[in-house]
């Protein structure tokens, strides 16, 4: 009687593992952008040797300071870009293809496989079943030269979502609403295995969005056990039949169980300066707002471009709002459907997929005492900018209406 | 491996852009680092923390896997950091870059800034004046690479 954590671990160190276990693990896929491959990089050199133990198990794609904002940024890139030549990487995604997690999710991991990431959000492959984690560059390093890492096996915890999300309700809110409960702190060395009674209810869109914020509860790892929607989504994106996936035994033992009625998660925001500082958008509906963002790994999707399009459909813009599809496949959809030009209508500034803002990199970096509302992940301080502005988190409706206010506001009160 | 040191005390959910904004992350030269270290929470920090020890709250080091953040700490002379709890990713990286970190449930409770503190590594051990208090020692894996000094020169033995 196994957890799908237990299960893919085992399988991946050759043992027969148990929580708490300290396990030396095969990597099945490795994976670092501009910002930490530089670094990756220069660990490798210090160590003496450029070697990448299985060339075609490593991800590189360029997502953080891209285009390069600045010569050092041009130079990273430059690095790293003769790093890929140099080795033959097969998988290197130059500026044009996105952010990595998108990336990885649209193109490489597969359910069931132990995939690590030289960034925190790393966890967002974990929406298709994967154990993600994210790792620092000389652990990264260190896996690329050697295609293994050593993890403490997580304590299980099952989280069930049952029912429909309300209209304008994503994965967004679930996650914040899970931040209210728990706080940042509860599931730290825990694996979080997310059970979706409904499959069809919750979107893989939905899905990535909770896994990305899974760092944000500090989790371990966030495992989304794979379903048909987990099946329709890899076989859509890449012409490719699933095999059979690996699921939890049933009668697996948890250490805890949460179920989530989705049909009773609001509109949720994460007030500054803390991720789990969620309060309702009623509370804060008499903020002003500078700078709306809408994108990030965590929700630059095709689905939250749909909801801020419909949602901004044949209305003005009162604040800056910064809209970046979190890839090249999302931006052509996005087009092809004509969520862009109805963004662009409205007033909003559309940018090629990058971590741009989110980060404070470039693109709507915010200067002091500035209010921002953003769909991206991290609210602390000086994260957007400025140690003196204030970013606020929401989902893409919340931004959406909220760019249209000029306040913090709800769809219901700008449609 | 017992070290002694003069307390810094921070509170809960310190993070990694608290720690080093990414403005700073172009950018993995200790010393540099150094100069900026938890500076929005206090610019002066790093002409404190040589030979210091941080006590800090619940996930210290939570966010970002920016591995510059366990770098900069170093760097500016911190010792050994002591948590309520740590961040994954930042436990991590401490220890790759030679940084002890003792996880130990309660500390803040029992330690005030300015106290001068003994912390054995190996077994988690606090002493407070008289007082003693467990933490959780570094051990297996994580003690191996401490002990090699961090991840580079235990890979550079390893891979020999």
């Amino acid at each position: 009687m196994k957890t799908l954590t237990e299960k893919i671990l085992s399988r991946a160190s050759g043992t027969d593992v148990s929580p708490g276990d300290v396990i030396e693990v095969e990597v099945d896929l490795v994976a670092f952008h501009d910002l930490t491959g530089y670094h990756v990089i220069e660990v490798m050199d210090k160590v003496g040797a450029r070697k990448v133990s299985k060339p075609e198990n490593l991800v590189v794609a360029f997502d953080h300071l891209v285009p390069p904002p600045d010569v050092k940024s041009a130079e990273i890139q430059q690095a790293v870009r003769s790093f890929a030549r140099e080795l033959k990487l097969p998988n290197f995604h130059d500026v044009g293809y996105g952010i990595l997690h998108q990336v990885l999710v649209e193109r490489y991991v597969m359910p069931g496989q132990v995939v690590v990431v030289a960034d925190s959000h790393a966890s967002t492959s974990g929406a298709l079943g994967a154990f993600a984690q994210g790792m620092g560059a000389s652990d990264v390093a260190a896996i690329v030269m050697t295609g293994r890492t050593w993890l403490t096996v997580p304590q299980p915890f099952k989280l069930v979502l049952d029912g429909e999300p309300r209209q304008w309700i994503t994965g967004k809110e679930v996650s914040l609403e899970l931040l209210r409960v728990f706080k940042a702190d509860y599931f730290v060395g825990t694996s979080i295995e997310v059970f979706v009674n409904e499959p069809s209810k919750f979107p893989m869109d939905y899905r990535l969005t909770v896994a990305n914020m899974g760092i944000e509860m500090n989790a371990d790892s966030l495992i989304f056990i794979p379903d048909e929607v987990t099946r329709s989504y890899i076989e859509s994106m890449r012409n490719v039949k699933l095999s059979k996936v690996e699921k939890p035994d049933p009668g697996a033992k948890y250490v805890d169980e949460y179920t989530l009625q989705l049909n009773n998660v609001d509109f949720l925001v994460a007030a500054p300066s803390s991720v789990d500082n969620v309060k309702s958008v009623r509370e804060l509906s008499n903020v002003e707002v500078d700078m709306v963002f809408i994108g990030s790994c965590t929700n630059g999707r095709l689905s939250d471009l749909e909801i801020a399009a419909k949602i901004m459909r044949g209305k003005k813009v009162k604040t800056r709002c910064i809209v970046i599809p979190a890839s090249w496949s999302v931006f052509k959809k996005a087009l092809e459907l004509g969520y862009i030009q109805t963004l662009v209508e409205a007033g909003c500034v559309v940018t090629y997929g990058t971590c741009g803002p989110c980060i404070g990199g470039h693109f709507g970096v915010a200067g002091p005492n500035e209010v921002v509302v953003s769909t991206s992940n991290r609210n602390f301080v000086g994260r957007m900018g400025s140690p003196q502005s204030k970013v606020y988190l929401s989902g893409p409706a919340v931004a959406a209406a909220t760019a249209i206010a000029g306040r913090i506001a709800e769809p219901g009160e700008v449609l | 491996m017992i070290i002694e040191g003069k307390v810094i005390k921070l509170g809960d959910k310190i993070d990694t852009d608290v720690i080093i904004p990414a403005k700073y992350l172009k950018s993995t030269d200790p010393q540099y680092l150094a100069q900026h270290v938890l500076e929005s929470i206090d610019p002066e920090f790093h002409k404190k923390a040589q030979g210091a020890i941080i006590v800090a709250g619940k996930v210290f080091g939570m966010g970002s896997s920016r591995e510059q953040a366990a770098i900069a700490i170093k760097a500016a002379g911190v010792r050994v950091v002591v948590a309520e709890s740590f961040a994954r990713i930042f436990y991590r990286n401490a220890i790759n870059n030679g940084l002890p970190a003792i996880a130990c449930p309660g500390v803040t409770k029992e330690v005030e800034d300015g106290d001068l503190i003994s912390v054995n590594v190996e077994t988690g051990e606090i002493k407070v004046g008289c007082r003693v208090i467990k933490g959780k020692g570094v051990s297996g894996m994580a003690l191996e690479i401490l002990k090699a000094g961090g991840l580079i020169d235990y890979l550079k033995k390893r891979l020999q």
